[in-house]
């Protein structure tokens, strides 16, 4: 149905120099656009092509809530259907953002009934959600469809029961590693006998136990089931009835891998997973052991992505395990697996574009387990595709670091944390500057950096000479003076994201990207030395961009402890608590 | 009902440690050497509860740390944050230039590695660090003293710390378990293996056991959890203790294991008794049995310690 439309540009000459097909026809090309930096450029070519694709935008990607306000999104796009959400700043995952700081869904929410009912799909990252929420969006929006909440909090199972229970076309709940309250499982007994559309499922990180028989039938009657990921509670046996009632799956998150099984039901097992052919994704996999772990065998043929971030396996099982996984490209791992893991994906993977090594023990460190160096030069070695890496270690040489970005140029993503902060290399006991300079001069393509170990600003004169496609980076206890994030914030052109935490960087810096927050999503700055003066002068000068500082019982007087400055046209929040000060 | 928070697990401990007795003079040096925060609270762990000796600092005594323990590693305490703070600001630096007492408490950590700890309670992130040491050395954590780091997120914490939160919970107060009463072998012993335990969490912990041989005084300790059968484990310890009988046989493939379900051929000399020596292990009851007899996972859930027995 088309919609009304406002007038076209006044001047048809020019319309017709810049438009030349006619309305219908920019719609329809227009609509076909996915990417949402394609659908920007387009807007901005001229009123018409701008018009033409707000009309024609289905969904909306808001990588901060608070740079915009849900009147102002309504009134752009009229017909989204889609709207993914992020939130609070990235450093709340690491409860450096007190409770309660904001990012709550609900406002939007209000806004979206009345604009938006057709809505189909949410996905949202870092964001508060209530019960409430849940249950508004269940009750009030007749055909979603898709929700997804990855590192949300404020609501429990109780909102999940109100999503099964009222979303009758429901498509999607992908429910990841939120603060959630898990009080029981008895939200998946609410989808009723005759909902058959689920085709995305995934309960892994959530604790309380399920009726298994619910879970079966609603297995068994949602043909359409592409992605399962259990959780623990699911007994190995129980996993394989699963499997042999939807072998279509491409996703599997498995429950427990631990039960003595019988030979009879390891057998069953492993002809369940033989039954699964277009496997794609594994994951789940806790308290795997060398002894079950066979059965998978037969259904990693297909497999790109294995996730064994929770499954603490050792060295010779991965090993194993990863002979048969030809076609990987994305391998998640805990450190447990240690070098010698490590070369063995070397030696196994050579497809392998992606990989994270998760600590078991993040706070241990005695160097006589997890990785270190050798493990990743290991697989820089035999992965020459590499190019999304984060590795935890215990320790780090500028040399190995040089020689892994040598062998692998085509890093975009480099997430490199040596666990002991400011550490040098333990070697030559100097600092790290030149590893991650051998990375920005060797890796054109770099978009995502994290640094650690010990760092002077040479390592940011680095950043700011060669790594001129950087959009994120991420910096913690490192640098020795302001010139540091001076050379980053005039030497990134592309610079959007910024985290800085534990640094000794003042106001001098911070000001010294005056001109530059605009271009950017966001700043944060905590325990560095920027003053409250130094904020408020930064808005004064910059009225479009909101500065808030958090207060804290351990900033000194006149110290900006927390800081997180941002661009928004929705001017300064009307939601803050108490402890955020909008300068 | 209350929302979940995010942060993890954490143990905090009211902190309500004596006052420093002996303070080195405030000196913050330059050199960029490994960050060292010593942590009232990881040499207070100092138990191992597989094999159920525990260290002479029980719970109670967490709040009151021996300074002992601290001394070690207070002494070459520099607080060196890298070159970031020693150059040129001396308002920076004051703020960690006091002196440093034995025993750190939250007050004198200085304001950046504090974070949102609050001013009295030192708030741990994590739970776990010092249960798996069985050193007498405690190295300290700088990383476990810093809100937000390492960067992992609250989620896989909360994975982590539940799984050692709850080993933390039962752990018994009594002293040292040389000779212990079966009673408290009894308590430790469901609590040591939590990777075995469906419900308790995710990761398996490592467990080390103590190991001694007839006419040996020094007793050693090796990691269960690191063998998946009994091949390895008699492997291991041959290696330990060079038993004296050439080489034994060892396959090691996961489906040795699985064959010994259904009745296993073992392989290895020390198991099958022809050097002279047995392998033995004392289980939860307190009764000492013979290695071999038992799938390999019941072993796990029920042996104590072991020990090599000599047989003529």
């Amino acid at each position: 149905m088309d919609p009304k439309r406002a007038k076209q540009s006044p001047d048809s000459a020019e319309a017709i120099r810049l438009s030349p097909f006619p309305d219908e026809a920019l719609d329809r090309i227009l609509a076909l656009l996915d990417s949402h930096k394609d659908r920007s450029s387009a807007s901005l070519v001229s009123k018409a092509w701008y018009h033409a694709e707000r009309w024609s935008r289905s969904c909306v990607f808001i990588g901060n809530c608070y740079s915009v306000s849900p009147e102002i999104l309504v009134h752009r796009f009229p017909n989204i259907r889609r709207v993914i959400l992020k939130g609070k700043p990235r450093f709340s995952d690491f409860n450096l953002v007190p409770q309660n700081w904001g990012a709550d869904i609900h406002s939007w929410l209000l806004v979206f009934a009345d604009h938006y009912p057709f809505l189909e799909e949410l996905r949202l990252k870092r964001m508060t959600v209530s019960d409430q929420s849940l249950e508004f969006l269940a009750l009030k929006f007749h055909n979603f469809k898709s929700l997804s909440l990855l590192s949300c909090d404020g609501f429990s199972t109780d909102g999940l029961a109100a999503i099964a229970t009222h979303c009758r076309n429901l498509t999607e709940l992908d429910i990841q590693e939120n603060g959630i309250d898990d009080i029981s499982g008895k939200w998946l007994n609410c989808f009723p006998d005759n909902f058959t559309s689920l085709e995305v499922l995934n309960f892994a990180s959530l604790t309380s136990e399920v009726n298994f028989d619910s879970l079966e039938r609603l297995v068994a009657r949602c043909n359409s089931l592409k992605i399962l990921k259990v959780n623990q509670s699911i007994t190995l046996d129980q996993l394989q009835r699963l499997l042999v009632r939807a072998p279509r799956l491409m996703e599997l998150g498995s429950g427990s891998f631990l039960q003595d099984l019988t030979p009879q039901q390891y057998t069953d097992l492993e002809t369940a997973f033989r039954g699964c052919r277009n496997l794609q994704t594994l994951s789940g996999l806790s308290e795997a052991s060398s002894l079950y772990l066979p059965a998978l065998y037969p259904a990693c043929a297909n497999l790109t992505f294995l996730n064994l971030s929770y499954a603490a396996l050792q060295s010779e099982e991965l090993a194993k395990l990863l002979a048969h996984c030809p076609l990987l490209r994305r391998l998640w791992v805990l450190d447990t697996v240690e070098d010698k893991g490590l070369e063995a994906v070397g030696q196994n993977c050579s497809l392998l574009e992606e990989l994270r090594v998760f600590p078991e023990h993040p706070f241990d460190q005695e160097i006589d387990h997890g990785v270190t160096e050798s493990g990743f030069l290991a697989v820089s070695y035999g992965c020459r595709k590499l190019s999304y890496v984060l590795y935890f270690c215990g320790q780090m040489t500028n040399a190995a670091v040089a020689t892994i970005v040598q062998n692998c140029p085509d890093f975009t993503h480099f997430r490199l944390c040596i666990m002991n902060p400011g550490q040098p290399d333990y070697l030559t006991n100097e600092p790290m500057d030149e590893a991650f300079g051998a990375v920005v001069k060797n890796c054109p393509k770099l978009q995502r950096l994290a640094v650690s170990g010990l760092l002077t600003d040479l390592t940011f004169e680095y950043i700011g000479t060669y790594a001129k496609n950087l959009e994120t980076l991420s910096v913690a206890f490192a640098g020795s003076s302001d010139w540091g994030m001076q050379c980053v914030l005039e030497g990134c052109p592309k610079l959007r994201k910024l985290e800085i935490r534990d640094c000794p960087f003042g106001n001098k810096a911070l000001l010294s990207g005056l001109e530059k927050y605009e271009s950017m999503r966001s700043l944060w700055m905590s325990a560095c030395k920027v003053t409250m003066n130094g904020c408020k002068l930064l808005a004064r000068e910059m009225p479009r961009l909101n500065v808030e500082v958090m207060e804290d019982e351990e900033s000194n007087e006149g110290q900006a402890y927390k800081v997180y400055v941002y661009r928004s046209v929705a001017g300064p929040r009307r939601d803050a608590p108490p402890f955020v000060l909008t300068l | 009902m209350g929302p979940h928070s995010c942060s993890p697990a954490s143990l905090s401990h009211s902190s309500s440690l004596p006052s420093p007795t002996n303070e080195t003079s405030g000196l913050v040096t330059v050199r960029p050497s490994r960050l060292s925060f010593p942590e009232a609270e990881v040499s207070s762990m100092q138990s191992d509860p597989v094999s159920g000796s525990i260290s002479t600092l029980s719970r109670e005594d967490n709040a009151a740390m021996s300074s002992e323990d601290s001394s070690s590693t207070l002494a070459d305490c520099d607080l060196g944050l890298g070159l970031s703070l020693a150059v040129g600001d001396e308002a920076a630096c004051s703020e960690v230039l006091r002196p440093i007492p034995k025993i750190i408490t939250a007050e004198n950590l200085p304001h950046r590695f504090r974070s949102s700890l609050g001013t009295s309670t030192l708030r741990r992130v994590n739970g776990i660090a010092g249960i798996k040491r069985t050193a007498d050395t405690v190295t300290p954590n700088a990383s476990s003293q810093v809100v937000g780091w390492p960067p992992v997120r609250a989620y896989r914490m909360n994975s982590l710390s539940n799984l050692v939160k709850s080993t933390a919970n039962k752990e018994v107060t009594s002293k040292s378990m040389q000779n212990n009463a079966m009673n408290s072998a009894r308590k430790m012993d469901s609590d040591c293996y939590k990777g075995f335990n469906h419900k308790q969490g995710h990761l398996l912990k490592s467990s080390y056991v103590k190991v001694n041989m007839d006419g040996v005084a020094i007793g050693r300790k090796v990691n269960l959890t690191s063998h998946d059968c009994y091949q390895k484990l008699a492997c291991t310890l041959e290696k330990m203790f060079n038993v004296p009988i050439g080489s034994s046989v060892i396959t090691g493939s996961s489906m040795v294991e699985y064959a010994s379900l259904a009745g296993e051929t073992i392989s290895s000399k020390l198991l099958d008794g022809s050097t002279g020596y047995i392998l033995t292990y004392e289980d939860k009851d307190g009764d000492w049995m013979l290695v071999g007899d038992v799938p390999w996972r019941m072993f796990l859930n029920s042996v104590r310690r072991l020990r090599i027995m000599r047989t003529c």
